[in-house]
């Protein structure tokens, strides 16, 4: 019985190093050497070294002359209270969702209250039907993307905010989609950071 | 639903079965002693390990020895686990400076990743260090996959010898598993991920300012490593809350169907070599059709109710263009979502690349469907297999009672004694489901952590019983699991689930390999033609199923039709 177990105990510990250190390792030094700007996270740096945030993780916008992201469901520990939370829209730092339903009275009402805001704010753009990626939270909390449909919609927004005519900063939005990869897999999407950078190239706020 | 939708369903599943085919042969030699590919290379490393563990090549195990040993090393790898967590705080590579795991929770983990169901009852990028992920998840991720191999190899090995007192080498095949398949694979696999730009650093985070000045703290970790293994091995775990919805452990649509590929190939290649090691192939061959039909049929569904959107939202100006994308990420598309969710719930993998309590009531429910039949289409790597023979031999039983004929099974009688293995095996995961939910929302304490109201709310804690006792690990991510109730319950469920569902196939295995093999005669009851795979479906569905059926019309049915006509809650 002894034997069975401290054989045991030494095959467990030897498997224990190989698939907790030498495998985990093992990938991390041949990703640091063969892949280094996506094992460390696919930075967006700017000429002066400032990390301005990754090209995969979503990013949250406020301001007029800006491409804006969809809503984003996650949250921060409340600086009062540590047992709380309070909403912390692109925590990168602690994804999630909101969970709710599609019965429920809060998503609902959330949506209504986000159609309502956009439709005082900009009342052409309630003239249709909204893209749903406009109202919804992503899965992550810190979806990059945006749909094309979305972009489109915040077009005159920008324009206006930035003081040139729509049409340039259109033409932008289309060059900037991403289309399916191989035509087949996922759906067209514009990577909003991206967008942003090359808006503040083109069209710079004077 | 789209034809490029489609087209990425079509050509994910064609990827599986190109490179499952392949990878089944291959566990088959290695389970069968042959010499492989890998042979050279791994053959020192596996031999010393043997040197090392005083275990000896050739020597054998009965059912119980076997299994023993399996109960005896799943208790030293709770302990390990339990105890990394709890002294996290003094391990090195904690760069992010998280302390203990409490009690409570460190026990639910624990057990979680060891059985396989990988349950999160915890975020993990606030709760886990860089050592915990690695050392503890990751290894723990590797091990009970290896586990669940061996175990569907001793069964199988059960069919193929005759008058034979042994079934196998626990330690042996154990080994073999993750030397000769799980560590390959998640080398390649892993370093595929880094390459489409999943994070692999032992930095904890790092500091951003966006455009408009703000700062962003972002985590970062050793991730590519994990995701493989969590995907490959089936389990589940994920690095961050989000799981594989967030763009750093599934950062694009082509990670994405690599995601749902890795989650397939090896429960697929499992029943391949099946056929292989009991040299009718076309057994193998009929156990795949059915898995195929359920996933087909789950893939349809879930597709199409997604795809549709949500009339509630609709209602109030949402375009249902793009489908129901609330707790979805746009990269994947619906389609992409929605292979990954069948094969997630159809894997016992558990892993989300989109958020099941968002989903709509029936695409949940096929969420759900898939962990109520116990995970088999096809099931997990290992689990699957034994899961699927268990009910073959049940679907045998009950045609040989239509016909007035003593059952069979690949030439196996299959007796009383073997019958009782099989319903102890399959009554077990419902008694665990129906009972724990029934009292869950009979207790304030379990109904407080709900995180909707009406027929969702319940729908959330059958999912989450039916979750663990599948041993999967999906949930509805709303509800707030990380309570006493909930860690020690599920705790519980999971341990039950995986342990008490093994034990008696086990002895189902040491009783058929004492068995003679009966020849094939006019009289024997084909299990390799259409006909048995509708008897197997029609068992599968009915058997598991329709015990849960006023369950599924208070959850999830109940909703789909409130939320026809314009209620919330």
């Amino acid at each position: 019985m002894f034997d069975l177990v401290s054989g045991a105990l030494r095959a467990s510990l030897v498997t224990f190093a190989l698939c907790g250190f030498a495998y985990p390792l093992a990938v991390t030094a041949l990703g640091q050497w063969l892949m280094p700007f996506q094992a460390n996270g696919s930075l967006v740096v700017d000429a002066r070294g400032t990390v301005l945030g990754s090209e995969l993780i979503g990013q949250q916008w406020n301001d007029p002359q800006w491409f804006h992201g969809r809503p984003s469901a996650t949250t921060d520990a409340d600086p009062n209270d540590a047992t709380r939370t309070i909403p912390a829209p692109y925590n990168a730092a602690s994804s999630g969702a909101s969970n709710l339903g599609p019965t429920s009275k809060e998503l609902e009402d959330r949506l209504l209250g986000a159609w309502k805001a956009l439709d005082d704010a900009e009342p052409e753009a309630t003239k249709n039907m909204l893209p749903a990626d406009m109202l919804t939270a992503s899965a992550s909390g810190l979806d990059p993307d945006i749909s094309p449909a979305s972009a489109f919609l915040q077009v005159n927004r920008v324009a206006k905010a930035r003081g040139v005519t729509p049409d340039g900063v259109s033409a932008l939005v289309k060059r900037r989609i991403t289309p399916r990869t191989f035509g087949v897999f996922g759906e067209p999407r514009v990577n909003v950071l991206q967008l942003n950078l090359a808006l503040d190239r083109e069209f710079p706020m004077r | 639903m789209t034809l490029t939708g489609w087209a990425e369903i079509a050509l994910t599943l064609a990827l599986v079965g190109l490179f499952a085919w392949p990878l089944g042969q291959h566990i088959a030699a290695v389970f069968s002693s042959r010499r492989t590919l890998l042979t050279p290379m791994v053959g020192p490393l596996e031999r010393g390990l043997y040197r090392l563990s005083g275990v000896e090549s050739d020597e054998e195990q009965d059912w119980f020895s076997y299994t023993l040993s399996m109960i005896i090393f799943t208790a030293g790898c709770f302990l390990a686990l339990y105890a990394i967590q709890r002294l996290q705080g003094v391990l090195p590579f904690n760069p992010g400076g998280q302390d203990a795991v409490p009690p409570d929770l460190a026990f639910n983990t624990a057990i979680s990743f060891i059985t396989n169901a990988n349950w999160q009852a915890y975020a993990g990028e606030t709760t886990m260090s860089h050592f915990t992920q690695m050392v503890g998840l990751t290894t723990n991720n590797f091990l009970d996959t290896a586990v669940a191999m061996a175990l569907a190899i001793g069964l199988t090995r059960a069919f193929v010898r005759q008058d034979c007192a042994t079934i196998g080498n626990f330690w042996i095949d154990l080994t073999r598993s993750i030397l000769y398949v799980l560590l390959p694979l998640s080398i390649l696999v892993a370093l595929l991920f880094v390459f489409l730009g999943v994070p692999q650093t032992l930095r904890g985070s790092i500091e951003a300012t966006t455009l408009e000045g703000a700062r962003q703290t972002i985590a970062l970790g050793p991730v590519a490593s994990q995701e493989a293994i969590k995907l490959l091995g089936t389990n589940g775990g994920g690095f961050f809350n989000a799981n594989s919805a967030h763009p750093y452990e599934n950062p694009s649509a082509l990670s994405n169907v690599l995601e749902s590929w890795s989650q397939l190939v090896l429960p697929v290649a499992m029943v391949f070599a099946f056929g292989r090691m009991v040299g009718e192939r076309r057994q193998g061959y009929s156990l795949l059709a059915v898995m195929t039909v359920i996933l087909l049929a789950s893939v349809l569904t879930l597709y199409h109710a997604e795809a549709i959107g949500n009339p509630l939202l609709t209602d109030i100006g949402v375009d249902p263009v793009g489908g129901n994308l609330e707790g979805k990420d746009l990269r994947f598309g619906q389609a992409g979502a929605a292979m990954f969710a069948v094969a997630t719930t159809g894997t016992g993998t558990g892993a989300a690349n989109a958020t099941f309590d968002s989903m709509t009531p029936v695409g949940g429910l096929v969420a759900l469907l898939n962990l109520l039949m116990g995970c088999i289409a096809p099931g997990g790597a290992g689990t699957g297999l034994y899961s699927m023979l268990v009910l073959a031999i049940l679907a045998v039983f009950i045609g040989g009672l239509m016909v007035g004929r003593t059952p069979e099974y690949l030439g196996k009688k299959i007796e009383a004694r073997e019958m009782k293995f099989v319903m102890l095996s399959v009554l077990l995961g419902p008694a665990l489901v129906l009972v724990f939910s029934a009292v869950s929302v009979s207790l304030k304490v379990a109904v407080d952590s709900l995180g909707n109201a009406g027929p969702h709310g319940f729908s959330e804690i059958v999912y989450a019983y039916a979750s663990t006792a599948a041993d999967n690990g999906s949930s509805f991510g709303g509800l707030a699991a990380n309570t006493p109730w909930f860690n020690a319950t599920t705790g519980v469920v999971m341990l039950l689930g995986r342990l008490a569902g093994v034990i008696p196939i086990m002895a189902l295995a040491g009783s058929l390999a004492a068995k003679k093999k009966l020849g094939r005669s006019e009289g024997t009851f084909p299990t390799d033609g259409t006909l048995f795979v509708f008897l197997l479906l029609g068992v599968a569905l009915i058997v598991t199923l329709l015990q849960f059926f006023p369950v599924i019309a208070l959850g999830p049915m109940a909703e789909h039709f409130l939320m026809g006509s314009g209620r919330t809650f």
